[in-house]
């Protein structure tokens, strides 16, 4: 009796631990995600513009708005356009710093820290640090040794501005990059080099038979966060180029962020942060969907 | 040593002084007046003049916005490992569908940008008249960090044999008793992973404190927008002040940039 009661009582008490065990972290995740997120799909099907208590409710209007609207699809084409060089460039990149990092050179692990260190600083300090060299080192460096394209910064036309935005994402990202490809490398056994040298197999058709396949779990999560973080950028773009020239770099964040918090639409806003959401997803998902696939032929 | 290595070690090491050219030139920028900086950027300093600095720290309320930066990093990072572990123990021990459910659901919310939450964040919580404050940022973080870290947890605590606690409960020990004394230290390695992307990631994060805090509470990030708003052209100090806000996380990673490599490594790859 006196020891099926004290049980009863224990276990009364481990259900109480379970649930205050549980609920600190899952109020957080609801009430800051799940609550936003359920508003914010209501919020798109109304017409608030943040004065009001709420917007009346105008169907897929805000969707339709933002389908006709040609500042928003520049600004969506400029990001795609964007996350697909930076995508390529940084993955190019990484892989071959990773590469050249896992041959046993000397102070390897010193280069593999340096080639880390902006990641542990953030997007506004980068992208002013970025600000002063292209507007002062390499204007001076152009115009001491005569180089053309070097003379008139590079943050003063959209085009040259754009790249401006490439070559710092991918400076940025290359070191977090180069780190996931390192482990994908330490995974691959020493000795199918090996049978692979003693079969006749040169360097590059090792690198393209062996190291590739092998390495494609850490191309997929490293093409993923490429494509994740250079879809939602934002800092980078506000601390280096600001949006400008005349407002011909804004990336779809800041616009979005424009839309909603500046303009003060932001039913509208919300509608295109959705839009952003789906497109960036979906071909975040098929990436990864695909590289599964040739994971498992590999 | 073979000759190859030699020279790919060269290499490597010249593209990585490039590389980090760009941080060397804002250190020496940073003592020079404005006008040697425009006549040029490349040259050394003719003095070792800290008159910038003394500015940038005024103006940018340094002390002020790095203790800011401090405080609700330390406090969010602390609440998001501890509150995620805890909660990962319940998912995985004793699964119901309900907790699977829950589990999944964290999973997906992985891939909402914040973006597509931002704005009706500050609308719930601007009515509620909880923004302006860090008591709520630090909240937010711990909403937005949760399922990363639950998710990382999940996996590892999958991996620490039942028995172990079996055996704890057999003494007559308590879940609770249970989660402190095994399953919290064996999580060690784990939780240091995720301290060190989720305090790269708060120390560094703009977009949500600038709509949360107030201008009376900015953090380092805040603080160095600002600046550089307000000072525009005057090149002097604003070199001074990228270098105040880079210098203590570049100091900190001197000594723990094995961990911090070795913990994005881990952190990425789940």
């Amino acid at each position: 009796m006196m020891a099926g009661r004290r049980r009863r009582r224990r276990v009364f008490r481990d259900r109480l631990t379970e649930v205050l065990f549980a609920f600190p972290a899952l109020w957080a995740f609801a009430t800051v995600i799940l609550v936003p997120f359920g508003y914010g799909i209501y919020l798109t099907f109304t017409d608030w513009d943040g004065v009001g208590a709420r917007g009346s409710f105008v169907g897929w209007q805000n969707f339709v708005r933002a389908f006709y609207d040609g500042r928003f699809w520049h600004s969506m084409t400029l990001t795609l356009a964007y996350v697909a060089v930076s995508t390529v460039l940084l993955n190019v990149i990484a892989f071959g710093l990773a590469y050249a990092l896992t041959r046993g050179v000397p102070g390897e692990r010193v280069l593999r820290a340096g080639f880390f260190a902006p990641n542990l600083l953030g997007g506004i300090v980068l992208g002013f640090v970025w600000q002063f060299i292209f507007l002062r080192v390499l204007v001076h460096l152009g115009e001491s040794f005569d180089v053309a394209w070097l003379m008139k910064s590079w943050l003063s036309s959209p085009t040259s501005a754009f790249w401006a935005l490439v070559v710092v994402t991918v400076w940025q990202y290359a070191g977090y990059m180069m780190v996931i490809y390192i482990g994908g490398l330490m995974n691959i056994p020493g000795e199918l080099f090996e049978a692979a040298a003693v079969d006749g197999a040169g360097p590059w058709t090792r690198l393209v038979r062996i190291v590739l396949p092998l390495v494609t779990p850490a191309t997929v999560i490293s093409i993923f966060l490429s494509l994740q973080r250079s879809f939602m950028v934002y800092d980078v773009n506000l601390a280096l180029t600001g949006g400008g020239p005349y407002r011909s770099t804004e990336l779809i964040s800041m616009y979005v962020y424009r839309k909603a918090f500046v303009e003060q639409q932001y039913a509208s806003g919300q509608a295109q942060a959705f839009i952003l959401f789906a497109v960036a997803s979906i071909i975040a998902l098929v990436q990864v969907y695909v590289g599964k696939r040739r994971e498992i032929e590999a | 040593m073979k000759a190859w290595r030699i020279g790919l070690g060269v290499t490597m090491a010249v593209l990585g002084i490039l590389y980090l050219l760009p941080f060397v030139l804002v250190g020496l920028n940073a003592f020079k007046p404005r006008k040697a900086i425009i006549r040029n950027p490349l040259a050394l300093p003719d003095a070792w003049n800290v008159e910038n600095f003394l500015q940038a720290m005024e103006k940018m309320r340094f002390v002020e916005s790095l203790m800011n930066s401090l405080i609700i990093t330390a406090a969010s990072v602390a609440l998001i490992v501890f509150f995620s572990a805890m909660a990962a123990y319940v998912l995985v021990r004793r699964p119901t569908r309900l907790k699977q459910f829950i589990f999944y659901a964290l999973v997906a919310s992985m891939l909402i940008p914040f973006q597509a939450l931002m704005i009706p964040l500050v609308k719930v919580y601007g009515s509620l008249g909880l923004l302006n404050s860090r008591l709520s940022l630090i909240y937010m973080y711990v909403g937005f960090g949760a399922p990363l870290a639950v998710f990382i947890y999940h996996g590892m605590i999958k991996a620490i044999p039942l028995e172990l606690e079996e055996a704890a409960m057999m003494d007559g020990a308590t879940r609770r008793q249970v989660f402190f004394r095994i399953v919290w230290p064996l999580l060690r390695p784990t939780t240091l992973s995720i301290v060190i992307l989720d305090v790269l990631w708060i120390w560094n994060d703009f977009l949500l404190p600038s709509l949360v805090l107030p201008d009376s509470a900015r953090t380092l990030p805040l603080a160095t927008y600002n600046f550089f708003g307000t000072y525009t052209v005057n090149y002097g100090p604003l070199m001074a002040g990228l270098v105040l806000t880079m210098l203590p996380v570049l100091l900190v990673y001197m000594f723990l940039q094995r961990y911090i490599i070795s913990g994005v490594m881990q952190g990425s790859i789940k």
